[in-house]
């Protein structure tokens, strides 16, 4: 009996045993504990998912913190009518718009040989459609087109050059070269031996004729019996016609040539003579050392940065902005070692008087051709007379068509 | 106008129709042998970047002369794929070859405005160049002028006195007969259209290496098309083509002078003066047809006749 118990005890903690051991592998019993865990992890995901949206938001304050502490980043857009590489017209703007590159928070590109018309108002709208701030065009045909385009943009500012169309965001600038030209003449008219100067000009435009008749002016300043022979070649570069244009004038005795043309043709041909020649847009004495004694230039880069901060800051009107010696967009090349001291001096003291304002280059009494007088004496001519010249000053030889 | 006008502008009128008098000798070659080349203007461009670019690098005007000769023949030999070997149409090519030269020409050049390179200068004659009055229009050019005028009776001589010219001329008269006769007429046209862009090339060198020392995009100016022109007018003959090409050369170079002068001539009007010419050269050469020496089968394709 005691041994029987004794099993029966035996046999019940065996089985006791065995439900304890059994017990915790029993899979009905993990569920809670499964579920339990579960909620925790969704909790935690939430958590992470809460975070990190706050993180993001922090990171969207961050950046729109560090735009607005930010100088603001201008895209500015040239439209050229030529390629740069030229030496004038298109190569002077381009030196302008490596000047403002320089400066901080300003990008800028640009797009040459562009055609005048239709081509140009593709380019336009182009650069528009990509937020540039500031256009550039840098030659006349460019005004219709670019007027179009500003109507469609008015966040945008556009500049035109050398028209006088404007809007609320497009103004108009130019520079007074015919002031650099005066000074170009004194030199011409001091240098001459024959009295006869030579001008080789591009097509018969209020721009070209007032830079033809101030090349008069300040050459009859210091040599009053001198004339200045004018042969239009109706192209901006052409390097053959223009250089066949000042060789025609070399064989009516001109001895000193002047141009307004791109292309360095003409200092060629004023070379190959043994005569000199004035170039234009930029410092040309490369072409032909032997000849060049100076060049009206044209100067933009300061003008440009005039332009980019007044935009920056919101200080830019539309206008039209026309510049000359006294802020530097126009000025005369350093004169050759040929062109002797009294007259460089010469030079220098009318470019001051010019800065100055002290002295104007259409002064009158200034004659045409026909010797009636223009502008009468004691009086100096208007703006919008300079803008619409289309007569010769007396001495000069050639038409105006 | 008295002679120290008159001598310049005859020199003047010398130089500027240079580029022309190359130009025209080609096409004649070139139409010849039967094959019209309309793609004068594109040859030419190309033949003046090949010789600016290669004179800018080598700073050997003589190479850079010669290798634009070989540019105007591989551009010309465009021309030769297109109307020899698929029978394309010869007017379409040649359109598509002034374009194709022109585009060519300015996408390449555009890096090499503004610069310069070396050419020729002018060459006086010893003996001659001192001549009162003929030495300074005649004898004080450059050394192209000299060749070109070289070439005038070279392309006579070839054409009228030798066997290949002959041979030339007869399959651009009549392919069938010359066929017959046993000339391989392809092989005559192909010298004809790579001969005659190989002078063409010449005429853009002198441009880019002896008028100016300068490039710029459109630096021919439709003197190609002049050369065209003036292909009627001369007859298919190199003597007229002389005459011609120094015709339009003076009638360039005098309106310019008109103007430096002193006349009261609107410069329009003068400026309008080559083109009118022109445009009298063509109906002056339609009038006279008949003896206008036209090769019968110009612009006439050939089948093969295997």
């Amino acid at each position: 009996m005691n041994y029987r118990k004794l099993l029966m005890l035996c046999l019940a903690l065996t089985a006791v045993c065995f439900l304890l051991i059994a017990c915790p592998e029993k899979p009905e019993d993990m569920t809670p504990k499964v579920e339990r865990l579960e909620k925790e992890n969704a909790e935690l995901k939430q958590t992470v998912e809460q975070l990190q949206k706050e993180n993001d938001e922090l990171k969207q304050q961050l950046k729109e913190l560090a735009v607005k502490m930010e100088v603001k980043e201008l895209q500015v857009g040239f439209v050229y009518v030529s390629p740069i590489g030229d030496a004038g017209w298109s190569y002077a703007h381009d030196k302008g718009r490596l000047f403002i590159d320089k400066m901080d928070g300003v990008t800028t590109s640009y797009v040459e040989s562009v055609p005048e018309g239709p081509d140009s108002e593709r380019v336009m709208l182009n650069m528009a459609r990509k937020n540039y701030d500031l256009i550039f065009a840098t030659s006349f045909g460019y005004m219709d087109p670019m007027l179009k385009v500003a109507k469609k943009f008015p966040q945008a500012t556009f500049m035109h050059c050398s028209g006088f169309k404007k809007s609320e965001n497009m103004g108009n600038y130019f520079g007074r070269m015919y002031q650099a030209r005066y000074l170009s003449g004194i030199v011409a008219g001091a240098m001459t031996k024959n009295n006869t100067l030579g001008y080789v000009a591009a097509f018969p435009i209020p721009e070209v004729i007032r830079g033809i008749n101030a090349f008069t002016l300040g050459a009859q300043s210091v040599n009053p019996d001198v004339q200045v022979r004018v042969v239009w070649t109706k192209t901006w570069y052409d390097p053959a016609t223009e250089k066949e244009a000042a060789k025609s004038l070399l064989d009516v005795g001109a001895d000193v040539i002047a141009q307004h043309q791109d292309s360095p043709g003409p200092q060629e041909a004023a070379q190959e003579k043994g005569v000199y020649s004035i170039g234009y847009n930029s410092d040309m004495s490369a072409f032909a050392p032997k000849a060049h004694l100076c060049a009206p230039v044209w100067n933009w880069g300061p003008f440009y940065a005039e332009i980019v901060e007044a935009v920056r800051n919101g200080t830019w009107e539309s206008k039209a902005y026309w510049y000359g010696l006294e802020n530097g967009i126009v000025d005369l090349s350093p004169m050759s070692a040929m062109v002797p001291a009294d007259v460089q001096a010469k030079v220098m003291t009318e470019k001051e008087a010019i800065k100055e304002g002290t002295k104007k280059v259409f002064t009158g009494p200034v004659k045409d051709q026909a010797g009636q007088v223009k502008i009468a004496a004691g009086k100096t001519g208007s703006d919008g007379e300079l803008l619409g010249m289309n007569w010769f000053v007396e001495g000069v030889i050639g038409t105006t068509q | 106008m008295n002679t120290d006008l008159l001598v310049p502008l005859l020199a003047a009128a010398i130089q500027s129709g240079t580029p022309i008098l190359f130009a025209t000798l080609g096409e004649i070659l070139t139409e010849k042998s039967g094959v019209l080349n309309l793609g004068v203007e594109g040859i030419m461009i190309v033949g003046a970047l090949a010789a600016f670019v290669c004179a800018k690098l080598t700073g050997n005007p003589l190479l850079a002369f010669a290798l634009a000769g070989v540019a105007g023949m591989v551009i010309a030999a465009g021309h030769g794929v297109v109307c020899l070997w698929f029978l394309g149409n010869q007017v379409v090519s040649g359109l598509a070859l002034t374009i194709f030269g022109l585009g060519l020409a300015d996408y390449l050049g555009t890096p090499l405005i503004g610069q310069t390179a070396p050419g020729f200068g002018k060459l006086s004659i010893p003996g001659l160049g001192a001549l009162p009055i003929l030495g300074p229009i005649f004898f004080q050019q450059d050394l192209l002028v000299y060749l070109s005028v070289g070439v005038v009776p070279l392309l006579w001589a070839f054409l009228n006195k030798t066997r290949w010219g002959l041979n030339l001329r007869a399959v651009g008269e009549h392919p069938e007969a010359a066929a017959a006769a046993g000339i391989d007429v392809l092989r005559y046209r192909w010298a004809g259209v790579l001969g005659g862009g190989f002078l063409v090339g010449l005429g853009g060198a002198y441009l880019s290496l002896a008028y100016t020392h300068l490039w710029t995009s459109g630096l021919t100016a439709g003197r190609g098309w002049i050369a065209v022109a003036l292909v009627i007018f001369a007859f298919w003959r190199p003597g007229r083509a002389l005459l011609g090409a120094y015709l339009f050369g003076g009638v360039m170079a005098f309106q310019l002078r008109l103007q430096a002068i002193g006349t009261h001539v609107p410069s329009s009007l003068l400026l309008m003066l080559p083109y009118a010419l022109t445009v009298i050269v063509l109906v002056f050469a339609s009038w006279k047809s008949r003896q206008a020496n036209a090769p019968a089968a110009l612009g006439i394709n050939i089948e093969p006749q295997d």
